[in-house]
């Protein structure tokens, strides 16, 4: 029975099969044809219009390329710019005879070898018909000279590009960076359609991390040329969408006072506007002229830049790490105060020097007689050490590194500038996975005062100083404040919040101390304090870069310069409605007071100068 | 009966074709595989820019396809009927592997890393899935019934959309055109297919739900390339400008100017048909198309001979699958279909999918020479 019934069904699939092939066969070739039919619609009724857009590719998608935006400071001053420069440029397949017409020109504007050999190298790497310059940044004597040629040079001809410029050159180096050269690592990794025109493409500080903002849209243009690649007329067009400007909340003639002010010695001064976090002075001294780094920077230049002692190319603010010294007091005291580790009217004996239960070491003060008795308040007017060190093995380093690092210590602040460093802030569990050995009692009193592994940016101290201003609300430091085109404007990047629980009276403490660093007899920045209605609280630093032996003395005048102290200062002011806070790092500057504070000093003045003429010239 | 069965066999003369026999190679599919992939060298050369390095790394691809398909042409069908469903399996397991793997590594994953060499589970579910819908097909009766049929929907399905997810749009029309094709030659009823068109198109919205937004400007830059020339249009338009400025005789071999301007993107992979038409003219796409004519007509010759269901429904298939290879890619880069990451079979460089294809000729001519006499 079943085997009847599968012999029948074989017989019905059979020429069911058949019929369904001889089926997909008809499909086959009436699809095929539907092919052929647009074959022969391209090729043969389309081929004259097809070919004539082929032909020498007469039909060019040319780029257009958008302008970049600008970078304004606060005050809407420029700090980059897009200015115009000449550039002789030529191209290859419309030049008869190369040689000759590269020693001919070399003979007439008198180019360096070296230039005629860069070039060779670039036109290889080149696609056909692309114009590639052989002098950028022509003078108008360059330009006269060949413009009376220029019809004995086919194919060479003079374009005008922008050029990318910034005004106060080393001054906002750090802060703006500098575009340059698309290389071939950034090509990968670019958009190619949108970046099919440019050539270069920011590489630092704000140039790069606004990179996308900046760029703008490409446009294009479908242009008919002739034989000789020449552009004959423009058939079709899309603008170009320009680059959006941005307004940074920095303020450049701050930024030129700090970087003034810093002088002969290196280091960096970071002031960030409290009730915004917005950055008003970014500074880190030497700066370099990023200028060169825009049209190409001459090897031995850039070798000479890099191999300097004073290492200009580095961005102290953002990336520089030093021990933060006795900056760190106000921080360690407050922990002492929300701790209930100490209270502020209890007074401690100083006798110079603190000594660990059971060690003969001895852990100095600056002070070689010490300071006598002391509370919490004179203790940060007077620095002394005495008092901290037996504060921070109360405290312990577990709870030290626990409120440290709720004031941003050890981590990025989030700036909107990429390479920010990170800092270091010890703590046991982090010295046992990196150096494999237990926490010693003698680290967490020198943590107190700011030495051994603690090691803070500039720019992070401005931030912790910033945030005990604000009582404890988090600050988030930020450069850009709005992107704005001509029709429409929005604010920079989203600001993190959060606020650190305080108590008012234990701030209030602090902060006392802090103004007598500034206003009282035996404060330690007590210079600063002239011709002014409203009061500064502050803090010196001074961060050891030689280890110093138990019994051997440390003077000045004897070491090398490169050894000397760090001085370092932070600041914040008016005291009672802070609007302002500063981190001065000076390297080998000695003595923070002397040196670094009266750089915050300056700054603060001028800031709350302008501010306080402000509301005067709006009205 | 003796007697027709020996005259349709190919009697080759010669000594190197009794080789051929006993090494169970098809010899007409043979000399039209042989010249594709002779084609493909000499246009790669010239799509290359004379780039020797593509060539060699394309030879030891294609040495290696024809070494696999020789050593499945041996394999009996008998084997590749009784593993379909565990080959299957396999496929569907690595395919959920990769994505897995994907999702692990946050970002698109075809590929399977075995150290060795890197594997691509969705070439492999392109044979496994054919495979299968014609051995579950074949266990029952044809034409299917609606219950085998909603099966077979289903085993397309699931390969389909995890290649999709990937996201490897291309792949997944060649899986579930090959599960497809089964249920065609299977004799699945117009009236059921003219339905599930219908539905398909009311369905587009949906589907556009889900796709990609690269996906979504690819279909609409198909429909409208002239509205992005610089972005995702310029390979339409400049395929297009490649055929056309081509004509009827074509510029010659390497007389292509599109490609050596650097006009024409992906000129040695998806678009290479660009580059042949340029060079070759319309004879040249004439000739190209009546060789992939030639092909899929023995394909399904061989399909027409096998002797059980099995072997016709999957020969069938993969004539059919090879087929929407050359209509896709070539629908593509002549501006009537999406652009679809399909390559021109046998003649397009990179990928494995060379591999895959001559694979199933593999299969094909298995089936042909393992043939019993009645």
């Amino acid at each position: 029975m079943s085997r009847t019934y599968s012999i029948k069904d074989n017989l019905v699939e059979n020429r069911l099969f058949i019929n369904r092939i001889v089926a997909a066969f008809i499909a086959i070739s009436l699809l095929t044809s539907g092919l052929v039919v647009r074959l022969i619609y391209l090729q043969i009724v389309g081929h004259e219009h097809y070919a004539s857009l082929a032909k020498d590719n007469s039909v060019k998608i040319v780029p257009l390329v958008p302008t970049r935006g600008l970078i304004y400071d606060r005050h809407g001053k420029v700090l980059a710019e897009n200015t115009p420069s000449y550039s002789l440029e030529i191209i290859p397949e419309q030049v008869p005879d190369m040689d000759d017409t590269l020693s001919r020109l070399q003979k007439l504007l008198d180019i360096p070898e070296e230039k005629i050999e860069l070039y060779q190298k670039q036109r290889k790497r080149q696609k056909r018909f692309t114009s590639t310059p052989l002098l950028i940044g022509l003078n108008e004597e360059e330009l006269a000279k060949f413009a009376v040629v220029r019809p004995y040079f086919p194919g060479v001809d003079i374009h005008t590009r922008l050029v990318r410029h910034y005004p106060y050159s080393d001054l906002t180096a750090h802060v703006i960076g500098y575009v340059g050269r698309i290389n071939e690592a950034e090509l990968k990794d670019l958009p190619v359609e949108e970046y099919r025109g440019s050539s270069h493409v920011g590489k630092l500080g704000i140039e790069s991390s606004y990179e996308t903002e900046l760029h703008g849209k490409t446009g294009y243009a479908e242009i008919e040329t002739n034989v000789q690649a020449r552009p004959l007329n423009t058939l079709n067009e899309a603008n170009p969408a320009s680059g959006t400007n941005l307004y940074l909340t920095l303020d450049i003639d701050l930024q030129k006072t700090a970087y003034d002010a810093l002088g002969i010695y290196n280091g960096a001064v970071v002031a960030i506007e409290i009730k915004t976090g917005g950055v008003l002075v970014f500074a880190s001294r030497p700066g370099f002229d990023p200028n060169p780094f825009v049209v190409g920077i001459a090897n031995d230049a850039y070798q000479t830049l890099q191999s300097s002692e004073n290492q200009p190319l580095y961005n102290r603010a953002l990336r520089g790490l030093y021990p933060p010294g006795s900056t760190v007091k106000p921080f360690i005291a407050l922990a002492g105060l929300e701790y209930d580790a100490i209270s502020a009217q209890q007074k401690l004996f100083c006798p110079g020097y603190y000594q660990l239960p059971g060690s003969p070491h001895k852990y100095r003060d600056w002070r070689k007689g010490g300071h006598g008795s002391v509370d919490l308040n004179e203790a940060i007017t007077e620095s002394c050490d005495v008092y901290f060190y037996r504060l921070a093995s109360t405290l312990g380093i577990d709870r030290i590194h626990e409120f440290m690092q709720k004031f941003g210590f050890g981590e990025k602040s989030g700036i909107d500038l990429v390479g920010e460093k990170e800092g270091l802030l010890p703590s046991r569990e982090w010295k046992f996975e990196k150096k494999k050995q237990a926490w010693y009692p003698g680290e967490t009193l020198i943590t107190g005062i700011g030495q051994g592994y603690h090691q803070v940016t500039p720019l992070q101290l401005a931030r912790a100083t910033a945030t005990l201003a604000n009582r404890g609300v988090i600050v988030t430091p930020y450069l850009v404040d709005r992107i704005a085109t001509l029709t429409e404007s929005k604010p920079g990047p989203a600001r993190q919040l959060g606020s650190i629980p305080l108590k008012s009276e234990n701030i209030n403490d602090v902060v006392n101390g802090m103004i007598n660093v500034v206003h009282s007899q035996r404060g330690t920045a007590k210079g600063i304090s002239k011709n002014i209605n409203y009061q500064i609280a502050g803090k010196t630093g001074t961060a050891q870069v030689l280890g110093i032996k138990q019994n051997a003395k440390y003077n000045e005048n004897d070491i090398d310069f490169k050894y000397r102290d760090h001085a370092l200062f932070i600041a914040f002011a008016p005291a009672d409605n802070p609007k302002i806070a500063v981190a001065v790092v000076v390297e080998n500057g000695g003595h923070g007071g002397s040196v670094a504070a009266p750089i915050a000093g300056q700054i603060i003045k001028q800031y709350l100068n302008d501010e306080m003429a402000k509301p005067a010239n709006e009205n | 009966m003796k007697t027709e069965t020996r005259r349709e066999h190919f009697e080759p003369p010669s000594v190197l074709g009794n080789i051929l026999r006993k090494l169970h190679i098809d010899i007409p599919l043979f000399i039209g595989l042989f010249f594709a992939s002779l084609l493909s060298f000499v246009i790669l050369y010239s799509a290359g820019s004379q780039d020797m390095d593509i060539l060699m790394r394309q030879g030891a691809r294609v040495g290696l396809a024809f070494l696999l398909m020789t050593v499945l042409a041996h394999v009996n069908p008998y084997q590749f009927k009784r593993y379909s469903a565990m080959l299957f399996g396999m496929g569907l397991f690595l395919l959920f592997a990769v994505l897995i793997m994907g999702q692990i590594g946050k970002g698109a994953q075809r590929w399977l890393d075995l150290g060795v060499f890197r594997f691509q589970p969705s070439e492999m579910i392109k044979i496994t899935t054919p495979m299968m819908i014609a051995w579950y097909l074949s266990e029952h009766a044809l034409p299917p019934k609606p219950k085998q049929l909603f099966i077979a929907t289903l085993l397309i399905l699931i390969p389909t959309l995890l290649i999709a997810k990937q996201p490897d749009l291309g792949t997944a029309l060649l899986v579930a055109s090959s599960g497809a094709g089964v249920l065609f030659f299977a004799g699945l009823s117009w009236r059921f297919m003219l339905g599930m068109s219908a539905v398909l198109a009311s369905l587009t919205p949906i589907l556009w739900h889900f796709m990609h937004g690269y996906q979504r400007d690819r279909v609409l830059t198909f429909l409208n390339p002239e509205a992005d020339p610089l972005g995702r249009g310029y390979h339409i338009i400049q395929s297009k400008i490649a055929i056309g400025s081509g004509g009827v005789y074509g510029k010659g071999w390497l007389g292509s100017t599109q490609s050596e301007l650097d006009f024409l993107p992906e000129s040695s992979t998806d678009f290479i048909f660009a580059v042949f038409a340029e060079e070759f003219g319309l004879f040249g796409c004439l000739g190209l198309l009546v060789l992939y004519l030639l092909i899929i007509a023995r394909c399904l010759f061989i399909a027409s001979q096998a002797q059980d269901t099995y072997s016709r429904l999957l020969a069938s298939s993969l004539a059919f699958t090879f087929f929407v290879y050359v209509f896709v890619n070539i629908g593509m880069v002549i501006g009537v279909l999406p652009v679809v990451g399909v390559p021109l079979p046998l003649i397009s460089y990179g990928g494995t999918s060379i591999v895959t294809l001559l694979a199933g000729f593999g299969i094909l001519m298995s089936i042909h020479t393992h043939k019993k006499f009645l």
